[in-house]
């Protein structure tokens, strides 16, 4: 039999393809979205200046505008370089070489690949980031390797975004009329710190003045209820909670939010139990629980908590939840320790979807709001 | 955008075709593919450094200039050195010579101590041990609770004299006395006389002064004989400073690789190998006590270079299908009866409980050129043929032929669906059905010419068939000179998890003894010839 059990499957996968994929096609088409997001092109002040102004503008050019005041002879050639870089074209490229001679070896510009590996980016955004740094220093003509690091922060700096809003949306909706608590949804795989972060997040909540129910959908690991109770405890939160194990998490959930209402609260913090995002059955069951959740109150936000430690799986945990859930926040944990967490900065990058607080520690207010400038300072080692 | 690195090695090499053998810029253009897979895989910079280093050194050196084909003969020499790497030093829990020997875990927060804890209890437990559990965690709220239930769950006995940290607080400040539970825990055990003893202690970090202060007296105070160091599988770069952190803290003497039924490469279970030096011991791969297996080098060489796995594959198979359904099945097939839609759907529903069709499809060797295809595969989709199946009657799925126009309005209408849905999986499934009777009669795929291929008629945008059935018929092979494979592997594997825990007392001499080398040669070398026609027929279907 198992010389045919491979057959089997064989088939199966290759029918179920096929005859999927037949009727996949033409909702392909429809269903694309243009989702490349690339990195910002260099600096765009350059745009602005006319756009007649070929390499002819060092000495006609000024004729036609009286009031103009000539560019400063220095930044000319950083604009034609610009431009070069710009161009695309092969001779621009070539030109641009000659023009400005990278000054950094290639050990240099290793040493900043490594540093942004390290920190988990990836390959493929580390590339792109140093592509782009490469071009810059070009054009700018820079040849102090502290300098390229001073460039490198700053285009980091760009793909976090400080000025990105990292606020917890926390108003409370009005549903036909009713004010319905704001319901936070907590979701992650195993062992990020789910169960913490909601602990530490009542405890920031109630020192705003707020009123606080938790909800513990985790009826998965053993003790996870207890552990969140006793958070809650602390600080005269109510905690829903099943009375036994394994209970379904949708319900728990559902109570949760329902008893919020009730209450008047202002905040109902949902846990759920950690998935891996490749468990199909588990994703289905958040499914359930963010359907089930707002049916009673619309879900304010679906925070993701990613371990620090995570490598480049953390890009694909991000993609699936926010695939099921929606994702609308990253909450990075154990950035206390050595690692960097420089996968967000990819997840940000391809979903948009910003990190929001930070876990720092064990203590129970440990909990930051997210900073970018630390955060890229962190990843850069300094 | 992620696709493997079979993908891009077969992109490389296919300018290589035609020349005999690699000249050190080819060599130059693989291992940069191969440093950015394992880079993709989360092995750590310096480890990769090193690595590509000694690939490349390999890869210039005679072996590969007399080969016959120089670019399979790359990927074996990285394939290699990986298994090298992962499985050097493979071997056995080692028991005390008088009992109790004492197990103690060790790891960063939300490793998965508390869970391995049980699972490997449970596990001591079937080879016939009576372990303890001793709860030295006071750290984590609630975590002596919960290693009290996975005690339960085991069936083992817990010893947890201090209630731990209830106080609704992750507190930096240390907790009770875990070095003194410790010491109890193990003369607990020796008064009850229990033969393991298997110490939870705290998550920590490697940074953190007190708590690995607290560690290295926990081991100093208990003197173990196996500090298992237990990390997850999907760490980033983070690896390499945990694993030497701990390394010098505690001196852990194996590695326990958890979650590793993620969808991680786990690069970094080379990076820690190679760092630390010490084995990699078990690995934990699920939610349930069962889910701990021994860990297998040679799978996780495939799976960090994204190489599909197999074995994996049919191992989850045949746990999630019927067996009786999948040998009517196959018989028919071999019969020649001819393959309906009812059997499709039955099949159909077989393989949804797999779990995502695209993992799957993932796993498969030479599925590497369809990896488009698999992308945009919509996994609903599965769903929406299984309606339109379920729309028709029993006769209609038996003998498509009678489907008629208002039939299919009606099927159409039943599924929620369009006419044009249920046309399309009738044309698909009428030649699909011809290329099962192909196969069947012809004891093979059909032959490899493009346009000899009508079984791949769902796949837009294919290539040309050559490369496909190339692909395909490699595996097939493969299972078939090694017959009876998923029995055996499952005996193999029940002997190496007794093996690894110590359990194979009763014939000591072949494999207990020297790092068990006895019966993980004869898998390593089941390997080889497993592993390497997967990596050829990869090269050669790309490389067409």
């Amino acid at each position: 039999m198992t010389d045919f059990l491979w057959l089997y499957i064989l088939l199966g996968v290759v029918l179920v393809v096929g005859l999927g994929s037949a009727l996949v096609v033409p909702r392909l088409r429809r269903g694309r979205s243009d989702d490349g997001t690339t990195l910002a092109p260099p600096p765009s002040d350059v745009e602005d200046e006319p756009a007649d102004a070929g390499a002819a503008d060092q000495g006609t050019g000024t004729a036609t505008a009286v009031l103009e005041r000539p560019e400063p002879a220095a930044g000319r050639m950083v604009r034609l370089r610009d431009r070069l870089a710009r161009s695309g074209s092969p001779l621009g490229a070539r030109l641009l070489t000659m023009l400005s001679r990278d000054q950094l070896t290639e050990d240099d510009w290793d040493e900043i690949e490594e540093t942004l590996l390290l920190a988990d980016l990836g390959t493929g955004p580390a590339e792109e980031l140093l592509e782009s740094l490469r071009t810059r220093v070009r054009v700018l003509g820079v040849r102090e390797p502290s300098a390229v690091r001073d460039l490198l922060r700053d285009e980091l700096l760009k793909v976090v975004d400080p000025t990105l809003d990292r606020s917890l949306a926390l108003d409370r909706p009005v549903v036909d009329g009713e004010t319905k608590p704001a319901v936070l949804l907590v979701v992650g795989v195993n062992g990020t710190g789910k169960t913490t972060t909601v602990g530490k997040l009542a405890r920031v909540l109630v020192a705003e003045d707020r009123s606080v129910v938790l909800g513990a959908a985790d009826t998965f690991r053993a003790a996870a209820a207890d552990q969140l109770q006793t958070w809650g405890s602390r600080v005269g939160v109510e905690t829903v909670r099943s009375d036994r194990d394994g209970a379904d998490p949708a319900a728990v959930a559902f109570d949760a939010v329902r008893t919020g209402a009730a209450n008047d609260t202002d905040v109902v913090v949902v846990d759920t139990a950690g998935r891996l995002q490749n468990k199909a059955g588990l994703m289905d069951e958040l499914g359930k629980i963010s359907r089930v959740i707002t049916r009673e109150a619309p879900l304010s936000e679906v925070l993701l908590v990613l371990d620090a430690t995570t490598g480049q799986n953390g890009m694909q945990q991000a993609k699936v939840f926010s695939e099921v859930a929606g994702v609308t926040g990253i909450v990075l944990t154990k950035l206390d320790g050595t690692a960097k967490g420089g996968i967000v900065v990819a997840v940000q990058r391809e979903l948009g979807v910003p990190v929001k607080l930070v876990g720092l520690g064990e203590g129970p207010d440990d909990l930051a709001p997210f900073d970018a400038e630390d955060f890229v300072d962190g990843i850069l080692g300094g | 955008m992620f696709n493997s690195l079979s993908d891009r090695l077969a992109a490389t090499f296919k300018n290589l075709r035609g020349r005999g053998r690699l000249s050190e810029a080819d060599i130059d253009a693989t291992v940069r593919e191969i440093r950015r897979a394992l880079l993709d895989a989360d092995v750590a910079v310096p480890v990769v450094r090193e690595f590509t280093r000694a690939v490349r050194e390999r890869a210039l050196g005679a072996e590969v200039s007399a080969a016959l084909n120089p670019a399979q003969q790359v990927v074996k020499i990285v394939n290699d050195e990986l298994v090298e790497i992962l499985g050097g030093q493979t071997r056995p829990l080692s028991l005390a010579k008088n009992p109790p020997t004492v197990i103690m875990l060790a790891g960063l927060q939300g490793a998965g101590k508390t869970t391995l804890a049980g699972k490997l209890a449970l596990a001591l437990k079937e080879q016939g041990h009576t372990p303890l559990l001793v709860a030295a965690d006071l750290q984590r709220p609630n975590a002596v609770t919960q290693l009290s239930v996975v005690a339960q769950r085991a069936g083992v006995p817990v010893f947890a004299p201090h209630p731990g940290n209830t106080s609704a607080e992750d507190t930096d400040a240390v907790i009770g006395d875990p070095v003194g539970v410790a010491r109890d825990g193990v003369g607990e055990a020796r008064a009850k006389q229990h033969d393991v003893v298997i110490v939870d202690t705290a998550g920590r970090l490697g940074i953190d002064q007190v708590l690995m202060q607290q560690a290295a007296d926990i081991r100093t105070a208990i003197d173990p004989d196996e500090v298992l160091f237990v990390i997850d599988a999907m760490i980033g770069q983070d690896a390499v400073s945990t694993a030497s952190a701990f390394a010098e803290g505690v001196d852990f003497t194996g590695v326990v690789l958890s979650k590793l039924d993620g969808d991680a490469r786990g690069g970094a279970a080379l990076s820690v190998a190679k760092v630390t030096g010490r084995p990699i011991m078990f690995a934990s791969t699920g939610e349930k006590l069962t889910d701990f297996e021994v860990f297998h080098p040679d799978r996780m060489a495939s799976r960090i270079l994204d190489m599909g796995d197999v074995l994996t594959l049919i191992e989850q198979a045949e746990k999630a299908f019927d067996a009786e359904e999948a040998e009517k099945m196959a018989a028919k097939v071999a019969g020649g009866e001819d393959f309906t839609l009812s059997d499709f759907l039955v099949q159909m529903q077989q393989m949804k409980k797999l779990g995502s069709m695209k993992k799957m499809l993932g796993m498969m060797p030479g599925m590497a050129q369809m990896r488009e295809q698999i992308e945009n595969f919509d996994e609903r989709e599965v769903d929406r043929v299984q309606a339109l199946i379920q729309s028709m009657t029993p006769a209609e799925r038996d003998n498509p032929k009678i489907i008629n126009g208002s039939r299919r309005a009606r099927i159409a209408r039943g599924a929620g669906q369009t006419t044009a849905a249920v046309n399309g999986l009738l044309d698909r499934f009428a030649q699909a059905q011809k290329m099962m009777r192909q196969m069947s009669s012809g004891g093979g795929m059909p032959g490899g010419g493009p346009g000899g291929m009508p079984g791949m008629p769902g796949m837009p945008g294919m290539p040309g068939g050559g490369k496909k059935s190339r692909g395909k018929q490699a595996p097939k092979k493969k299972v078939k000179g090694k017959s009876g494979n998923p029995a055996k592997r499952a005996q193999q594997e029940r002997e190496a998890m007794q093996r690894a825990l110590g359990g194979g007392g009763k014939k000591p001499a072949a494999s207990g003894s020297a790092f068990g080398i006895g019966g993980d040669q004869s898998e390593a070398q089941d390997v080889e010839n497993l592993e390497l026609p997967s990596d050829v027929s990869k090269l050669l279907g790309g490389g067409r």
